[in-house]
Formats: structure tokens, C-alpha cells, sequence
């Protein structure tokens, strides 16, 4: 196995590993500062930042020659024998000056810059910078200019990586952004005519290291150190891709990509990244209510519906009790749930009727899969689990049916009562679909937002959103992840999970890592569900190939 | 810390001397104290209608206020960090982007808690532009508690009735801007 020295200390790379010197370094666990360098694009060592001193050591006498001049790490690949100095007064000094270098022209506006906080320019400096400034300090305002409809770019704090100009040219493969000028008048630009609209151009800013791009959606809302990050799954697409879901009093208030190498690697989409705004609608339905039959008007006789709030405390009885009067039950299991809640509700509809019609809930298509030449697919299928739901029903024997096979079902009066679960971000049923539903004896639709299907529901509950959930999703890729929730839902709402939890009569807490513990006991194809989740998830075909 | 820690000295009580055992030089030594202060200058005011004078405005921690620019503008740029320096979280801030071509956000609305407010100081210290200051308005009443939330229009008022006996304080004390 190739060796390499850093600092001293000797660690062992693959043999067919490819690595350059900030990564084995790394694993080393030594930092070499970088600004234009980024795992995903491409290397053009233009930043200066990563400059250290490299040598070799001979094989047969253990010799070791330095390079006389500072090499940069990113562009400096290593193999067996390599030694890398990153701590020597040498590179110390060649540091300082590169951020010296950086911050003459900077504005050093960091109280009212987004960044501040999370900038690689102010770590930098804090860490490897001087203490005293020798140019002169002009705080000024940075000039604003408008890249497209998501992304601002504030010209005088660029440090002119080119991060987001490789990124428009390798990832999304669009290439709006360009580089205007040279030299010291260098600027970030979009060609005429051509803003930056594509669907990943929210990434521009997350690879932007200092404040110069800004995301007009989060601009001014929120400091970044009052904000708290939970890992969690987007909900999106059936790609499933690894977020941070970052809040603060329950709150969200921005989603940021969190790195998968087996998923989304370092992107998400714009559809996914703005995507949590339905979460804080105010057109949410926020209480669980009974459309009760009574007798208003004795006079005439005729019968006036009249809604009725219902604590959740009661639901969990008298929900129960009403499914179990009206006879044969047939259930849509949403692909907005996680493998748990779905696993949860089919050991409750089961509970209420042994012959339960279990079947998926509706799967939201839009268009056809979009790829992007960095190896990015946004899926054409507008939710998270899909094949984890399948592979719940297949559990209970319900496999291979469809939303339309259950509609059909219903037409077809083979049920008395329905319980469909939603939980989508916007309209999906229109009124002629949801009429088949007209002549149960109960329904209940258990979603965010009000629909023709809801109008018609006897029982209205709340469903969850995503950042609200705890579970587990499976992508199209049979990608399982877990995650935990990140905010509470508003006031008043119970998540689907602690319905179905204490619908089964279960004690305590909804604990979703006993779900998933039980799932993975009793089924081979989720078997790879047992024990501990890795942050970055596991392959369910694992356990098949095996 | 427990009672036969060695690093607890312990004392034994001074037996009492001739005088003290007396008790009289002592009476007479209190009586002394209290006729000294019937005579001596009055320290304390007839508040409120009499206003006690504040030693030093400059140190003084009182109400806060809003500072206004050159032209009239608030001062403050939106930047939180009078909120982060907090230690009551009784400020609420929401920025946006500014109207005016120099400066890139503003607060839209800026809020505090004068009742959750401990009258710390640390936004005044805080703050890189010298917006926030506190300034020697000592009483502070209200009928409720929404009241008591000082809002942006309210605060920029107490920069007015209180920047001709108070100037700001940044150019007597070493301001940034």
C-alpha cells in the first residue's frame, strides 16, 4: 500500500486511489486551507490558498528531497512516498499573505454580509491571517448585481474562485456565468441575455466560500448562527436527495445539501432547495374534525352537516370506532409517508378490519426525469418513498397495486369506508376522481391542504410536512435513509407517526428506531434496515446480492 | 466545600474587651452616626417631582434609543448583532433591503422588550455602527406590557428628545463610523 508523510506522520492510501494533498492530508487530520478547490469540479489552483511544501523519499534509502518552491495541494496529486509540510514558517507565511492579499479589496462589511458567520474568508483570516493591516481600511458597501431569479451577487466581496462558473459549466452544463476582465478588475458575470436560471443554480451559493452570491430567497432573513441544522431527507423527488434542514423556533429557513456520495453527492435542486414554503402556509389544515350528521331542523326534516372539532386524544378512539361501524375498509398509503408511518397504518387498518384493502396513495408525476451532465437526475416523480410503501404493502400482502386500482375498487362499492393519507405539497386530485369517493359511509383524508377529495371527507385530519416527519425513506434507487425530525408541526397537529402509534395502543413516545427494528426483523428485502442508519444511508439490495 | 477542608482556617471568636462588655461606648458611638446624618446634606430626592441628578450620562444605562444619520435615516443596518449579544433576547429585529442606494439592509422593524430588558449595555457595545445607545432616561413607566414594546418609531423619538442634551456618543468616545 502507498504510504504518504504528513507532517511527520505516515498513513496508508489505497493502492488505486487517486487523492491530492488536502485529501491525504485530511486523513491525516490536516486542514489545508482551500478556496477554489471543490471535490466535485474541476482543479484550476487558482486561489493560492492550499500552498504547501511537497517532497518525495526514496524508496531504497529513505532519503527524503524537498521541492524547493511551494506547491498548491490541490493540484498536486500523491503516491506512494510523497511527504507534505503544512504547518513549516514557509507556508505559514505564504497564508498570511494570500489573505492579506484577498482582503485589500474586500469590504469588510461582515455585520451586514449573509455569509458572516459561515465564511471561509473570515475562518481563514481568523486562523491563518495577520493581526495587523498594512493596506488601508475603506469599509465600503459592496455593488449588487442580479445573476436570475434566485441568486444576487454582490461584486466587491468576490475573492474570484470560479467556483460557480465551473460549477454552471461541468454540473448543471449551462454555463451562464463567465469571468469579465482580468487582473485585479476580474468580476463574476452572466453573458447578456442569459441569466442564471437553471434548476441548480441554488448551488452556486452554497459553493460560493465568501459572501459574494447570495440566495435571494434567504437574503437578510436570518443571521446563520441562529440557525440549527437537522440531517434530513428532501421530499421533493423520488431521489431522495441528503439535506440540512436549517431552523430556528420552528421555523425553516433554508434547506442546504448535505453530502451523499451514494445520492445527491454535494447539489440539490432549486425545486427541492425552495421547496419547504408550503410548511408554513397558513391555509394548512391545523385540527382534526368529524363532519357530524344531526338534526338541526326537526320541522322539515332535512339534516344540515355540521363539523365538529375532535381532540386528537379522541380521534384515536373514535376514529377507530367509526372505521369499524362502517364495515369494509379500503386504505391509500401515501408515498409522502415514511416506511414506518406506512408500516404503522397497515397494522392499523388491519387492526380495524382483517380484509383492509391496503393500496399506494396517489404518486405525483411531473414531466419526465431531468439529468445534468455532473451526474444530477431531478425525478419526474414528485415523492420521497414510493418504493418503500411498496415494499410495506408487500408485507401485507398488498403488492403490485396502483392508486388507480384503488379508485377502481371504490367505484366498484367493494368498500364502506376509505382512509386516505396524503401529505402533498400541493393540488392532486381533481373533482371527478374524488366523486368516486362520494358514496362511503366514512371517509377519512388525512392531508395538508384542502382538496375536492377533502370537501367530501366525514373525518379531516392533519397530515405532516416533510421537515416534521421521523422515519425512513427509500429512493428510487432503493436508497434507504432515516432521519429525525426537525421542527415540530404547528400547533394542534399531531404527525401521522404519533397518530398510528397510539392508535395501536402503543405506550410512550412515537419511536420510530423500534418501527424500523421491527420492520427490518420481519422482512428480507428491508432486512438492511436493522441496527444503526449510516448518516449517508444503505442499499436495500444488499442484503439480495448477498 | 465541607467543614474540615483543609484549606478552611478556622477562628476562634475574640473574647470581648472592657469597652464592649460595657455596651455604652458603642450606643453612644451609633447615636453619634445618626445625629451626623441628620445634619449632613440630603443624598436622596423627592422623585418624581424632584429628578435625581445622573452622575455621568455618557455611562448611563437607561432607556434606549434609535440613532438617526446626517440625514435623518436610522442609523442601524439590520446586522443583529445587538440581538446576539443579547443576554435577555428581549430584541427583535426583521431586516430588509434598504431604499437607499449607500446602505444594503435596514431594519424594517426593530423591537425591544423594555421589561424583559436588563439594562446590560452589551447592544450598545455591540453595535459596529453606533445605532443603539442607552441613554440617562431613568423612569420608566407604562399601563401594560405591550406598551413596554419599544418599536423602531418609538425608539427614533427618544433619539430626538434626547440628542440635544445628549449627543451621540461616538464621537466623544472613539465611534467607528
Amino acid at each position: 500500500m502507498p504510504v504518504v508523510i504528513v507532517d511527520g506522520q505516515e498513513i496508508e492510501i489505497g493502492a488505486d486511489e487517486r487523492l491530492n494533498c488536502i485529501e491525504a492530508a485530511r486523513r491525516a487530520g490536516k486542514e489545508i486551507p482551500h478556496y477554489c478547490w471543490h471535490p466535485g469540479l474541476s482543479v484550476v489552483a487558482s486561489c493560492r490558498m492550499c500552498l504547501i511544501e511537497t517532497g518525495q523519499r526514496d524508496a531504497a534509502t529513505g532519503k527524503i528531497s524537498m521541492v524547493p518552491k511551494l506547491v498548491p495541494g490541490c493540484q498536486t496529486p500523491v503516491k506512494d512516498g510523497t511527504v507534505i509540510v503544512t504547518e513549516s514558517p514557509l507556508v505559514k507565511e505564504s497564508r498570511a499573505r494570500v489573505e492579506e492579499a484577498l482582503l485589500i479589496d474586500h469590504p469588510i462589511d461582515c455585520p451586514i454580509c449573509d455569509k458572516a458567520g459561515e465564511c471561509l474568508l473570515q475562518d481563514y483570516h481568523f486562523e491563518h491571517g495577520q493581526a495587523e493591516r498594512r493596506a488601508d481600511l475603506h469599509p465600503f458597501t459592496s455593488r449588487k448585481r442580479d445573476m436570475g431569479p434566485t441568486v444576487t451577487l454582490f461584486v466587491d466581496r468576490c475573492i474570484m474562485c470560479t467556483r460557480c462558473v465551473r460549477f454552471t459549466r461541468e454540473i448543471s452544463g449551462t454555463a451562464e456565468l463567465m469571468v469579465t476582465s482580468r487582473g485585479a478588475k476580474e468580476e463574476i458575470d452572466v453573458f447578456p441575455g442569459h441569466p442564471l436560471d437553471n434548476k441548480l443554480s441554488g448551488n452556486v451559493v452554497d459553493l460560493c466560500p465568501v459572501g459574494a452570491l447570495g440566495d435571494k430567497d434567504f437574503l437578510y432573513q436570518q443571521r446563520v448562527w441562529f440557525l440549527k441544522r437537522e440531517a434530513n431527507v428532501c421530499g421533493g423527488c423520488s431521489a431522495g436527495c441528503s439535506i440540512f434542514t436549517e431552523h430556528n423556533q420552528d421555523a425553516v429557513y433554508r434547506l442546504k445539501p448535505r453530502e451523499n456520495p451514494h445520492v445527491n453527492k454535494w447539489w440539490i435542486c432549486d425545486d427541492g432547495r425552495y421547496g419547504w414554503h408550503h410548511l408554513h402556509d397558513s391555509s394548512r389544515i391545523l385540527e382534526a374534525s368529524r363532519k357530524a350528521v344531526r338534526p338541526d331542523r326537526r320541522d322539515n326534516g332535512s339534516v344540515t352537516p355540521a363539523v365538529e372539532t375532535i381532540e386528537w386524544s379522541d380521534v384515536v378512539t373514535k376514529l377507530r370506532a367509526d372505521l369499524k361501524a362502517a364495515g369494509r375498509l379500503a386504505v391509500a398509503v401515501s408515498p409522502m409517508l415514511t416506511i414506518e408511518e406506512a408500516w404503522m397504518l397497515c397494522a392499523v387498518a388491519r387492526s380495524i378490519d382483517p380484509q383492509a384493502w391496503l393500496a399506494p396513495g396517489f404518486v405525483p408525476v411531473t414531466g419526465n426525469d431531468e439529468s445534468f451532465p455532473g451526474d444530477f437526475t431531478i425525478r419526474a416523480e414528485k415523492c420521497p418513498n414510493r418504493r418503500g410503501i411498496e415494499e410495506v404493502l408487500a408485507l401485507y400482502g398488498a403488492g403490485g397495486r396502483s392508486w388507480n386500482d384503488l379508485v377502481a375498487h371504490v367505484a366498484a362499492a367493494h368498500a364502506d369506508a376509505a382512509w386516505i393519507t396524503g401529505g402533498y405539497p400541493g393540488p392532486w386530485i381533481d373533482t371527478a376522481t374524488a366523486e368516486s369517493f362520494a358514496g362511503l359511509g366514512q371517509l377519512v383524508v388525512q392531508d395538508l391542504f384542502d382538496s375536492p377529495l377533502m370537501r367530501l371527507a366525514s373525518w379531516r385530519l392533519p397530515a405532516a410536512g416533510f421537515a416534521e416527519r421521523a422515519g425512513t425513506w427509500v429512493n428510487v434507487a432503493h436508497h434507504a435513509q432515516s432521519f429525525s425530525q426537525a421542527i415540530r408541526p404547528p400547533a394542534g397537529v399531531w404527525p401521522e407517526g404519533r397518530l398510528f402509534w397510539n392508535m395501536l395502543g402503543r405506550r410512550g413516545l412515537y419511536d420510530p428506531v423500534s418501527v424500523r427494528q421491527q420492520i427490518a426483523g420481519s422482512s428480507a428485502a428491508l432486512a438492511a434496515l436493522a441496527g444503526e442508519m449510516p448518516a449517508t444511508g444503505v442499499d436495500l439490495r444488499i442484503h439480495q446480492l448477498a | 466545600m465541607k467543614p474540615n477542608d483543609p484549606a478552611i482556617t478556622w477562628l476562634e471568636e475574640r473574647p470581648l474587651g472592657l469597652s464592649e462588655r460595657l455596651y455604652l461606648p458603642l450606643f453612644v458611638q451609633g447615636l453619634a452616626t445618626t445625629a451626623r446624618h441628620l445634619v449632613s446634606p440630603k443624598v436622596t430626592v423627592s422623585f418624581p417631582e424632584q429628578r435625581p441628578t445622573v452622575g455621568n450620562p455618557l455611562i448611563y444605562r437607561g432607556v434606549h434609543r434609535l440613532n438617526r444619520d446626517d440625514e435623518g435615516r436610522v442609523k442601524c443596518v439590520a446586522c443583529f448583532l445587538c440581538a446576539t449579544a443579547c443576554p435577555a433576547h428581549c430584541i427583535d429585529i426583521v431586516a430588509t433591503e434598504s431604499p437607499w442606494p449607500d446602505r444594503e439592509k435596514y431594519p424594517e422593524s426593530f423591537q425591544i422588550d423594555e421589561l424583559r430588558c436588563i439594562f446590560c449595555g452589551m447592544c450598545e457595545e455591540a453595535c459596529p455602527v453606533d445605532a443603539i445607545e442607552l441613554t440617562s432616561l431613568l423612569d420608566l413607566t407604562g399601563k401594560s406590557r405591550e406598551e413596554m414594546i419599544f418599536d423602531k418609531e418609538k425608539l427614533l423619538s427618544v433619539f430626538d428628545m434626547t440628542k440635544d442634551a445628549e449627543p451621540m456618543k461616538s464621537a466623544s468616545m472613539g465611534g467607528t463610523l
